[in-house]
């Protein structure tokens, strides 16, 4: 069952991985990569990392994700 | 041709660098002789529950002290790179309206997000969770705070005394670790603050007072970077 | 299960190397170093894994099973990934200047230390 579950995090972890690097839109690899980082905060749990996962959840998926997203608006106001 | 086939093989060195590693993974049914230390004698030496707890606060709380250091110091270095003169800022920034429904459940999630935080850094020595995480969790109170009233402003002058303060008191409680008893620096045992019973909130001796002001450090930082990337916004 | 996880932090950190060389959007590039970052953390934890084991919390639900994982490594991430945010949002704050500067997202427009 774990490991059903660990496979399946796994495929939704690469395809995330591809579009965070290949897509051309900045707005879908940055959500992309909250994605992967949400799914790894489970597969933290799957380890038996409940800190970790708390971590990675609040720290690594939602803040980072609206320091990219600050950036990106910053960048756009500048361009016009 | 050159630089697809310089990144394929970097890429293939660093596969073949760590091959080895994954190689010899062989799930252990075993620990090794630190972390069976800690799993045999940690709740008798800190008297917390949560043992990742008590690695991060007392067997490795230099190491904690210099993480909070370097964050201190990225927060430092972002807010003199974003910094701007009064000149360059554009008054009339065009502000979005924020709907009813955003701004009354901010009023309602708010206090209710940084009591949940708090929660999470008390009793970081009995369940998981501590001060970085209840500090994160405060960080993105604020974000909620910014999202639905975009003339919000953080307070600098109450950031710059939760956190000075917050670091002088880990520092002084460390110390006070090294010098009444023949301890070690940040050491647990500290006259004053008992060990009590093990499972109840008011225990491990001084790992929920450094863990509390850790999380008012942690939040204070991160609300500060977030803070100077909202301000940078109305930036010229 | 470990296997799997483990085969995953280690496909995700080769997956950001190619991220971070392949592309030449600076953003990109960010993005390419937090599933870096994102990839040896999930290999660092994964070493300290016991099968069977449970989370390193020594309360009443935990004794009945009486195995646990090693904390230290998860102590480590711990670290890693606050620091993780600290670098990351550094990173912006340059791009930010930087695009300020020179109008430009890729990489290859800034050559001021080439000649």
């Amino acid at each position: 069952m774990l490991i059903v579950l660990a496979s399946v995090l796994g495929i939704a972890s690469m395809v995330g991985a591809y579009f965070a690097i290949h897509s051309k839109s900045l707005t879908v690899a940055i959500i992309a990569t909250g994605v992967v980082s949400l799914i790894s905060s489970i597969l933290f749990l799957l380890l038996a990392a409940p800190d970790v996962a708390m971590t990675e959840a609040s720290i690594g998926s939602a803040l980072t994700s609206a320091i990219f997203f600050l950036t990106l608006n910053k960048i756009r106001q500048t361009n016009g | 041709m050159g630089k697809k086939t310089m990144i394929a093989l970097i890429t293939l060195a660093l596969a073949f660098v760590i091959y080895p590693l994954y190689q010899s993974y062989n799930g252990s049914e075993t620990l090794k002789d630190v972390g069976q230390y800690y799993i045999d004698n940690g709740v008798e030496e800190t008297g917390a529950q949560n043992l990742v707890t008590s690695v991060v606060v007392t067997y490795r709380g230099l190491d904690t002290l210099g993480e909070v250091t370097i964050l201190f110091l990225a927060a430092s270095v972002i807010s003199f790179f974003l910094s701007f003169s009064k000149n360059d800022r554009i008054k009339s920034r065009s502000i979005r309206s924020v709907t009813e429904i955003l701004t009354t459940s901010t009023q309602v999630l708010v206090p209710m997000i940084f009591m949940f935080g708090v929660y999470i850094f008390v009793n970081g020595h009995l369940t998981p969770g501590g001060g970085f995480q209840g500090g994160a969790v405060i960080a993105s109170g604020i974000i909620l705070m910014f999202l639905s009233n975009p003339r919000f402003k953080l307070s600098h002058k109450v950031i710059q005394f939760v956190e000075s303060t917050s670091g002088i008191v880990f520092v002084l409680i460390g110390a006070a670790g090294a010098l009444m008893m023949d301890g070690d620096f940040l050491s647990n045992k500290i006259p004053g603050f008992g060990f009590g019973e093990v499972g109840s909130i008011i225990s491990a001796g001084a790992i929920p007072v450094i863990y509390t002001f850790l999380g008012l450090k942690v939040g204070a930082e991160l609300s500060n970077v977030l803070g100077v990337f909202v301000e940078s916004q109305s930036e010229k | 299960m470990e296997y799997i996880i483990i085969t995953i932090g280690f496909a995700l950190t080769i997956f950001g190397l190619y991220g971070i060389l392949s592309q030449k959007n600076m953003i990109k590039i960010i993005i390419g170093f937090s599933l870096f970052t994102t990839g040896i953390n999930i290999v660092m934890v994964a070493i300290g894994f016991i099968r069977g084991g449970t989370a390193p919390i020594l309360d009443e639900a935990g004794k009945e099973i009486g195995k646990y994982v090693d904390p230290l490594p998860q102590a480590l991430v711990l670290t890693s990934i606050v620091i993780g945010l600290g670098v990351t949002a550094l990173m912006l704050a340059y791009v930010m200047k930087l695009y300020q500067d020179k109008k430009s997202l890729n990489i290859n427009d800034y050559k001021d230390l080439k000649w």
